[in-house]
C-alpha cells in the first residue's frame, strides 16, 4: 500500500479516519425514514395476493372502509382513474400498481389501506373481500417457455408467450472454430438461486404532497434519489421542480431500494388525493416477497481446453427467471446486465453468451444486490467452471488459473465481450494468496486427510468485476445516462461542504468523500461536512449501487477539488504577488516553488476568495463538476476458502478464508476492510442458505426471517484479508470501488472449496445454497 | 390499559391499547426512535432493549408486560460522563456501517460485559447470534464489544 501524502491531521487518502456518520448512529440518533414523523401522517397497509396466480372478479372493500380510523380503501380500479394503476419499470417493461385484471405472483399489491393509526390499517386489511379466480401457477422459466404454457402477461400488447427477452453477444463463430480445436469440453450445468438482499431496515416511503401548493415532499429509502425524482416527474406527472426527494439514513440497501415500488406511487397518490402525509413501511414478510429479489440463472458454461489446460473458449447459456415482470435495474442497453464479463480473469479470444429471460408466476426485481448487474452470477460460473476444468485435465486448479490469466502487460485487455480492463496483476494477487493460506502444504493434508476418510477441501475464486457504471456513451437507465457529481463550497473560515449525487447506505460517504477534498486541497477532512441524499440540496447523480459511488461520484469530487485548487492557487499567486504558474499546492499549504517560507494556507485563500481577489476574479471559492467515466473500473480478488466437509452428514464447515482484494487505491483502508468482511459475509451466506424458493403452487418459501436464514455471528467464519494496491489508470486518484468484490468474488470460493472436498469421487456439481442434504447426495449419489 | 414503565431512569406513565407491543410504545409514543424494527418475527434483534438489565427484542414484549420494569435503550446508554465504553469502541473499531443494527448489538454488548468482563470471541458471538447485521459481516463488531470489556475493566480496576 502507497503511504499517505498528507498528515494524519488533514486525513486525506489513505488515513483510517474514524467515521463521521457514527457520532449520531451509536446515540440513536440516526433519521432513518420510520424516525421521521409529521403532523397528521396517516398510515398504509398494503393488502397482497395469496395466490400466486388468479384472475380478480371483484373487490368488497365496504367493512374496511367502514371500520373507524380507516380514511380509504385504494383499489387498482381507483388508481386507474388516475392513470396510475400501472408504472413502467427500470427494463422498459410496465408493473401494476394495484392489480385489476389479475394477481401474478403471491405477494402482488390489491389494494391499499390508509389509516390514522398503522395497527389499524392492518386490521382493516382482513376486512377486504377479494373475489379470486385461480389460474394454474408457472413456477419455473422452463416451464414457462414450454409450448402451451399459460400466457402470464396477457395485458402486454404484442406478447403471445412468456419470453421476456433474448440477449446475445460475442463471437459465435470464432466460438465453435475455437471449440473445434479443443481437446476437451468442460461443461457446468448451475443454478445461481434466488436471493435477496435483505437490508436489515425494510424499503419506506412517507409522501407529503400539498394539494394547493402542489409541492410533494417524499421521504423515501432510496438508493437513487435524483433518478427517482424524475422518474416520479414521468410516472406520476408531477413538475420535477415541486418534487423533493429526500433520503435520510438508511438501513443498509444492498441493491433492494434501487427500484421504484408499487407501495412509493400508492402512498404518493394517497397523500396528493388525501391531502395529508402518508407514510409506508414494509413488513419484512412484504420485503423478502415482493421487492427486489436477485439472482435466479440457470446456467450453462462451457469451457473448451486444451490438454496443456490452455481455455480456449467459453460458450453460456443462460436462462432468467424474472418473475411477473421485468424490473430489473440495471443499464439499458444490457438484457441481462454485465452478465457478459463472464469471460473473467483469464486470457482467451472466443467467447458466445446467449441470455434469454422467461416471466414466471414470481415476484419481480431482478436487482444488483451488491453486484455490478449480473456481475456475480458472471463470476460465479466462470469460476467453478475453471475449477472443473482443472479437474479434468488433471491438473492444480490454481495452475490453471496461472496459465491462463492475463497477464500485467496485457492492460489494457479488451476481453471476448467487449470490456475493456483497465489494469491489474492477476499473477501476483493469486500468488500472494497461495502464499499466506500455505496452499502446498493444505494440499499434502488433504491427501493425508482422505486416507483417514476425511474431507477437506481447497475452494479458489480470482474475480474480476466491471464496476463504476459508466460512461455515457454506453450506460444509461431508463434513457438517464449514468454520470455523477459533486459541488463543493469552500466557506470564508476554510469550512467546506461538499454536496453529492450519489448516497450511501451505510458506505462512509460522509467520512471518505471528505476525505478525497482533504487529500486534494488540504482542508482537514474533519472540516468538510457531506451533504447528501436530498435532492432539492445536492447536483444530479445516478445513485448509489454497482459499487459505482467511488469510481464515479469519487472522481466527481476529486475533479471539482482540482478546479478549486487552480482557483486557490491563481489566489495565493496574487496574496504572494506570484505568478499563478510558481504556485504549488500541498497538504493546505500554497506556496512559491523555490521559496516555501512564502506561503499562504487553503485556509487563508478562503478567506481572501470572499475578501481580496485579484482584478477580475469573481468571487467565491465553489464549483460543481459532472463526471463521466471514460471507462468503467475494474477490481479483482483472489479468494481462498478451506472447509472440512462430514462425509456422514454433509455439514461443512470453514477452516480459513483468505480474501486478496485490490480495488486500487484505498481512500480509508479502515472502511475498505469493512466492506470487504460485509461482503464475504453476503457471499457465504449465498453459497450457504439464503434462499428465496417457492412450492409448486408459488407460494414462496423464505417470506421471514425463520424461513429465510441470514447468516448470524455464529455461523460467520472469520477472514484474512490481504491487499495489494494497481491503480486504475484512468480514475483521478486511481481508485476502483470496493463495495461489492466481495460478495461477487467469494460464492464461488466457498462452493468450490466444498466441491474440492468430493471432486475425487467424481462430484462436479451441487447448486447453491450449498446445504448439507445436498452435498450428502452428492456423496451417496457418487457412491 | 394504563402503564407505568421506566425508560432510561424516566417515568412514562399512560394509557396504551393491550396490544400495543412495546417497541411501539418507546418509538411512538415516548418518541425515542434509536430503538429499530427490523423484522416483526423476533429473529433480527434490530429491536433490543434492556428490561431490568436483560436483553429483550421488544418486538415481541407487549408494552403492557413492561409495566413497572426498567427499560435501557440507545438513547439511555450515555450517562453525564459521557459515552458507554460500548458506544466509543463500535466508533473506534469501526463496529458499524449503516448503523440500523447497532442499538441492539450495543445494548446486547453491555449486558454481555456487565456480566462477563472479559468474553471470549465465542462468547461474544454466541451473545450477539439473536442480533443480524447485514453489513459488517461481525468480526468488528465482535471486536468492539471485546474493546469496551477491556476498557471498562481497566476503568473499574479491575483484572
Amino acid at each position: 500500500m502507497a503511504a499517505p501524502t498528507t498528515p494524519a491531521e488533514i486525513g486525506g487518502i489513505g488515513h483510517s479516519v474514524q467515521r463521521k456518520e457514527d457520532a449520531r448512529l451509536i446515540e440513536g440518533q440516526g433519521n432513518f425514514l420510520d424516525d421521521i414523523d409529521l403532523p397528521g401522517t396517516l398510515h398504509m397497509a398494503i393488502l397482497r395476493s395469496p395466490l400466486a396466480h388468479a384472475r380478480i372478479n371483484g373487490i368488497d372493500s365496504g367493512a374496511a372502509t367502514a371500520l373507524e380510523g380507516v380514511v380509504a380503501v385504494v383499489t387498482g380500479d381507483l388508481m386507474d382513474q388516475h392513470g396510475l394503476a400501472w408504472m413502467p419499470t427500470l427494463s422498459g417493461d410496465t408493473q401494476a400498481v394495484l392489480a385489476t385484471d389479475k394477481v401474478r405472483y403471491q405477494g402482488q399489491e390489491v389494494a391499499a389501506v390508509i389509516a390514522v393509526d398503522p395497527y389499524i390499517a392492518t386490521d382493516a386489511l382482513e376486512l377486504i373481500e377479494v373475489d379470486y379466480e385461480d389460474l394454474p401457477p408457472i413456477t419455473t422459466p422452463q416451464q414457462s417457455l414450454e409450448e402451451g404454457a399459460a400466457l402470464i402477461r396477457d395485458e402486454k400488447e404484442g406478447q403471445d408467450d412468456n419470453l421476456v427477452y433474448t440477449w446475445e453477444t460475442g463471437d459465435p463463430v470464432a466460438t465453435e472454430q475455437a471449440f473445434a480445436r479443443a481437446d476437451r469440453v468442460v461443461t457446468l450445468e448451475t443454478h445461481y438461486p434466488r436471493s435477496h438482499p435483505a437490508p436489515l431496515e425494510t424499503c419506506g416511503i412517507l409522501a407529503d404532497v400539498n394539494s394547493v401548493t402542489g409541492q410533494a415532499t417524499i421521504y423515501m429509502t432510496s438508493q437513487a434519489p435524483h433518478a427517482h425524482r424524475t422518474l416520479f416527474a414521468m410516472v406520476a406527472g408531477l413538475p420535477e421542480q415541486n418534487i423533493r426527494i429526500v433520503s435520510p439514513d438508511i438501513g443498509g440497501g444492498f441493491g433492494n431500494k434501487v427500484p421504484i415500488y408499487p407501495g412509493y406511487v400508492v402512498a404518493t397518490a394517497a397523500s396528493l388525493l388525501i391531502g395529508r402525509p402518508v407514510k409506508w413501511v414494509e413488513s419484512r414478510t412484504e420485503n423478502l416477497i415482493s421487492t427486489g429479489f436477485a439472482r435466479d440463472y440457470y446456467m450453462k458454461g462451457e469451457l473448451a481446453v486444451t490438454d496443456e489446460g490452455r481455455i480456449l473458449g467459453l460458450r453460456v447459456n443462460m436462462l432468467s427467471d424474472q418473475g411477473a415482470f421485468y424490473s430489473d435495474a440495471q443499464p439499458s442497453q444490457f438484457k441481462a446486465g454485465l452478465f457478459h464479463v463472464v469471460t473473467g480473469s483469464y486470457d482467451f479470444g472466443a467467447a458466445h453468451i446467449d441470455c434469454k429471460g422467461a416471466f414466471t408466476n414470481k415476484a419481480p426485481g431482478g436487482v444488483a444486490y451488491r453486484c455490478s448487474f449480473r456481475i456475480t452470477e458472471a463470476s460465479y460460473l466462470i469460476e467453478r467452471l475453471v475449477q472443473n476444468a482443472a479437474y479434468e485435465v488433471g491438473i492444480d486448479p490454481a495452475e490453471m488459473r496461472l496459465r491462463n490469466f492475463i497477464q500485467p502487460e496485457q492492460f489494457p485487455y479488451e476481453t471476448a465481450t467487449g470490456f475493456v480492463y483497465d489494469s491489474g496483476d492477476y499473477p501476483t494477487a493469486l500468488r500472494t494468496a497461495l502464499e499466506e493460506v500455505g496452499y502446498d502444504d493444505l494440499r499434502k493434508e488433504q491427501a493425508e486427510a482422505r486416507a483417514e476418510g476425511r474431507l477437506i477441501g481447497i475452494g479458489i475464486a480470482h474475480f474480476t468485476e466491471a464496476v463504476g457504471a459508466g460512461p455515457s456513451r454506453t450506460y444509461d437507465i431508463a434513457g438517464l445516462k449514468m454520470i455523477d457529481s459533486a459541488e463543493l463550497r469552500v466557506h470564508p473560515t476554510g469550512k467546506a461542504i461538499l454536496k453529492l449525487g450519489v448516497k450511501t447506505q451505510g458506505q462512509g460517504h460522509e467520512t471518505t468523500f471528505a476525505q478525497i477534498v482533504a487529500e486534494e486541497l488540504g482542508i482537514p477532512a474533519t472540516d468538510v461536512k457531506v451533504e447528501h441524499g436530498d435532492t432539492d440540496h445536492t447536483p444530479y447523480g445516478l445513485g448509489t449501487y454497482a459499487s459505482r459511488s467511488t469510481p464515479v461520484g469519487g472522481a466527481a469530487t476529486a475533479v471539482v477539488s482540482r478546479k478549486l485548487a487552480d482557483k486557490a492557487k491563481k489566489i495565493a499567486a496574487h496574496l504572494l504577488e506570484a505568478a499563478d504558474e510558481d504556485i504549488e499546492l500541498d497538504s493546505g499549504v500554497l506556496s512559491v516553488v523555490g521559496s516555501p517560507d512564502r506561503s499562504v494556507t487553503i485556509q487563508d485563500v478562503a478567506l481572501a476568495a470572499y475578501t481580496n481577489l485579484p482584478e477580475g476574479m469573481e468571487y467565491g471559492l465553489e464549483d460543481v463538476t459532472y463526471y463521466d467515466p471514460p471507462n468503467l473500473t475494474y477490481p479483482y480478488g483472489s479468494y481462498i476458502v478451506v472447509v472440512e466437509v462430514d462425509p456422514d452428514t454433509g455439514v461443512w464447515e470453514v477452516q480459513r478464508m483468505v480474501a486478496l482484494d485490490d480495488c486500487g487505491v484505498r481512500i480509508n483502508p479502515m472502511i475498505v476492510e469493512g466492506q470487504i468482511c460485509g461482503g464475504l459475509t453476503e457471499g457465504f451466506a449465498m453459497s450457504a442458505m439464503q434462499w428465496i424458493t417457492f412450492d409448486d403452487d408459488g407460494n414462496c418459501i423464505g417470506a421471514n426471517f425463520m424461513d429465510y436464514l441470514v447468516p448470524t455471528a455464529w455461523e460467520t467464519p472469520r477472514f484474512e484479508l490481504l491487499a495489494t494496491e494497481v491503480p486504475s489508470p484512468h480514475h483521478p486518484i486511481g481508485a476502483k470501488g470496493v463495495g461489492e468484490s466481495a460478495t461477487v468474488g467469494s460464492p464461488a470460493a466457498f462452493v468450490n472449496a466444498v466441491i474440492d472436498a468430493v471432486a475425487h469421487l467424481g462430484v462436479r456439481n451441487i447448486d447453491m445454497p450449498v446445504l448439507p442434504d445436498r452435498v450428502w447426495a452428492a456423496i451417496d449419489a457418487a457412491g | 390499559m394504563e402503564v407505568t414503565i421506566t425508560i432510561n431512569g424516566s417515568d412514562h406513565a399512560g394509557d396504551v391499547e393491550p396490544r400495543t407491543l412495546l417497541v411501539d410504545h418507546i418509538r411512538r409514543t415516548v418518541g425515542l426512535t434509536g430503538t429499530h424494527i427490523g423484522c416483526d418475527t423476533t429473529s433480527c434483534g434490530a429491536c433490543t432493549v434492556l428490561m431490568d438489565g436483560k436483553p429483550v427484542k421488544s418486538c415481541t414484549v407487549l408494552a403492557a408486560q413492561a409495566d413497572g420494569s426498567a427499560v435501557t435503550t440507545v438513547e439511555g446508554l450515555k450517562t453525564a460522563e459521557g459515552l458507554h465504553p460500548i458506544q466509543s469502541a463500535f466508533t473506534d473499531d469501526h463496529g458499524l456501517q449503516c448503523g440500523f443494527c447497532t442499538p441492539g448489538m450495543m445494548l446486547v454488548g453491555a449486558s454481555l460485559i456487565a456480566e462477563n468482563p472479559d468474553p471470549s470471541d465465542d462468547e461474544v458471538r454466541w451473545a450477539i447470534s439473536g442480533n443480524l447485521c447485514r453489513c459488517t459481516g461481525y468480526i468488528n463488531i465482535v471486536k468492539a464489544i471485546r474493546t469496551a470489556a477491556a476498557r471498562a475493566a481497566e476503568s473499574s480496576g479491575g483484572s
